[in-house]
């Protein structure tokens, strides 16, 4: 039960057709420098995909360091095969569930869709994967179920950051059943046709594009479903700042800084911010689910 | 011994070449940013280095008289270039700030007034103005070198709020600001009397 939901953000629709053919250039490492350079600045006014490398580069992965570098540096040593993900509480077939087998079941898409740190960057990034209620149904959620928790994975001995108490390991997160059921939530697995880099999260990670980047969780090795509201990382090291819904809202600031404008990766040292969108631009989609919600409360 | 041989060499380095050497890592950092040296997210990484070389500097402007009382080395003479470097990378700093990075007049003072890390960022900067203005052997004679001293005291609460600054403007709590921090705190308790500040102020 795929295709759900249906992309406005295509190649075709979104790049000019040069640019979109400049940038393909790029990544096959035709293009010199010059050619990366004149493509930049206009990146900034239209919806075109990141780079491979600025994708790769800038990274939030606090579990290989807290620089935005220090992922794709010590990422490599991570082993992402064999590679299970335990799917447990209130389903029908709880059990640890091989990568592979289920890549075999679910149906591959390709999304692209914007992508809105909480510290006011952003990106667009062209997602593989499937959505997440393919992988719920699976394993069959029960009926009293109403919460989706997420686990990373904990191995200090490959990820030098957990060797420190810098976050309480392993980072968790967590969705409402519905949030995690709607259409537009995938489990990603690849970025640009490409299998998922260790630094974006491999072998699979939670992408949920209407809320800031830190509720999309990495290297996923568990999902528990609950009828009770999971803890989540970094609410719980800071509950003001950072709330259990972190839905993407220029209009609810940070405590220390605004929400209301981003910047856009790629637009080089003069590049200038843009306003963000009402739930990163998905508002048609997913505001029903917070209907009669005061959103400044629930943060 | 080893002092007196170090303090020998340093005699013979020129102020000139602390402020040239100190100087040229603002245009290296541009440079860096403007040909993709600072990764893909560049006015952000040049904003912190800027931040973070001045608040080095504004520590290694507090290290150098207990160097000199502690351990006997003399770097005296540098203490003005460093701490009118110091002052100059905090301007750049906050240029970058408001030009490259939040780009709008209003948002700027919005975040002067909101942002308790911005507040605080501001202060040290305030505080530091008087500092770099009487950097100067004609302030020094006009003001008094007991008046001048008491002034430039100034440098201490600036140099702790600049601390503060970078610890309060992180995600979470990273060891690096707060390192800094202890740092600052130990440099500031050796002024305290009880460690043995001598009686010529």
């Amino acid at each position: 039960m795929a295709h759900r939901w249906r992309n406005d953000l295509t190649h075709e629709d979104v790049t000019p057709r040069t640019a979109w053919l400049n940038r393909r250039q790029i990544i096959g490492g035709l293009a010199g420098a010059g050619l990366a350079a004149m493509v930049g600045p206009g990146r900034a006014e239209t919806l075109e995909p990141n780079s491979w490398e600025e994708i790769t580069s800038y990274n939030n992965f606090y579990e290989f360091g807290t620089g935005k570098s220090d992922p794709a540096e010590n990422a490599g040593a991570l082993t992402t095969r064999p590679w299970t993900v335990r799917i447990d509480g209130m389903v029908d077939r709880p059990g640890d569930y091989d990568f592979d087998t289920i890549m075999r079941k679910m149906t591959m898409e390709e999304r692209i869709y914007r992508f809105r740190c909480v510290e006011t960057w952003s990106m667009v990034v062209p997602w593989n994967g499937f959505e997440l209620a393919d992988l719920l149904d699976l394993a069959g959620v029960q009926d009293g179920a109403r919460y989706v928790a997420f686990e990373t994975l904990f191995r200090p001995t490959e990820m030098p950051g957990q060797r420190l108490p810098i976050l309480d390991w392993p980072y968790v997160e967590g969705l409402r059943l519905d949030e995690a059921r709607h259409p537009l939530t995938i489990m990603a697995t690849g970025i640009y046709g490409k299998p998922l880099p260790n630094q974006n999260g491999a072998p699979l990670r939670l992408v949920v594009p209407w809320k800031y980047g830190f509720k999309s969780i990495k290297s996923v090795v568990r999902i528990t479903l609950t009828d009770t509201q999971p803890p989540t990382t970094w609410n719980t090291i800071g509950p003001d700042e950072y709330g259990f819904y972190a839905n993407v809202n220029p209009n609810v600031d940070h405590p220390r800084w605004s929400q209301a404008t981003e910047r856009r990766i790629g637009g080089g040292l003069f590049s200038r911010r843009k306003p963000t969108l009402m739930f990163n631009g998905y508002e048609a989609e997913v505001a029903s689910l917070y209907e009669g919600m005061d959103l400044k409360k629930n943060y | 011994m080893v002092v007196v041989w170090i303090n020998d060499r340093l005699r013979r380095i020129p102020i000139w070449a602390v402020y040239l050497c100190g100087g040229l890592y603002a245009p290296y950092l541009f440079w860096q940013g403007a040909t993709g040296g600072l990764g893909v997210e560049p006015i952000r990484e040049l904003e912190r280095a800027l931040g973070l070389f001045a608040l080095k500097l504004l520590v290694a402007g507090l290290a150098i008289s207990p160097a000199r009382r502690l351990a006997g080395v003399n770097l005296l003479r540098f203490r003005r270039a460093v701490g009118l470097l110091a002052f100059g990378y905090v301007c750049v700093h906050l240029l970058v700030w408001l030009v490259l990075d939040v780009q709008s007049l209003p948002l700027i003072w919005a975040d002067i007034v909101k942002r308790p890390y911005v507040t605080i960022g501001m202060a040290a900067f305030v505080l530091l103005i008087p500092l770099a203005a009487t950097s100067n052997d004609r302030s020094l004679r006009r003001l008094g070198p007991v008046r001048w001293r008491r002034l430039h005291r100034l440098v201490y609460p600036a140099v702790l709020l600049a601390g503060l600054h970078y610890a309060t403007l992180v995600k979470g709590l990273p060891i690096q600001p707060i390192a800094w921090l202890a740092a600052i705190s130990f440099l500031l308790m050796l002024r305290l009397r009880p460690f043995g500040r001598p009686s010529r102020v």
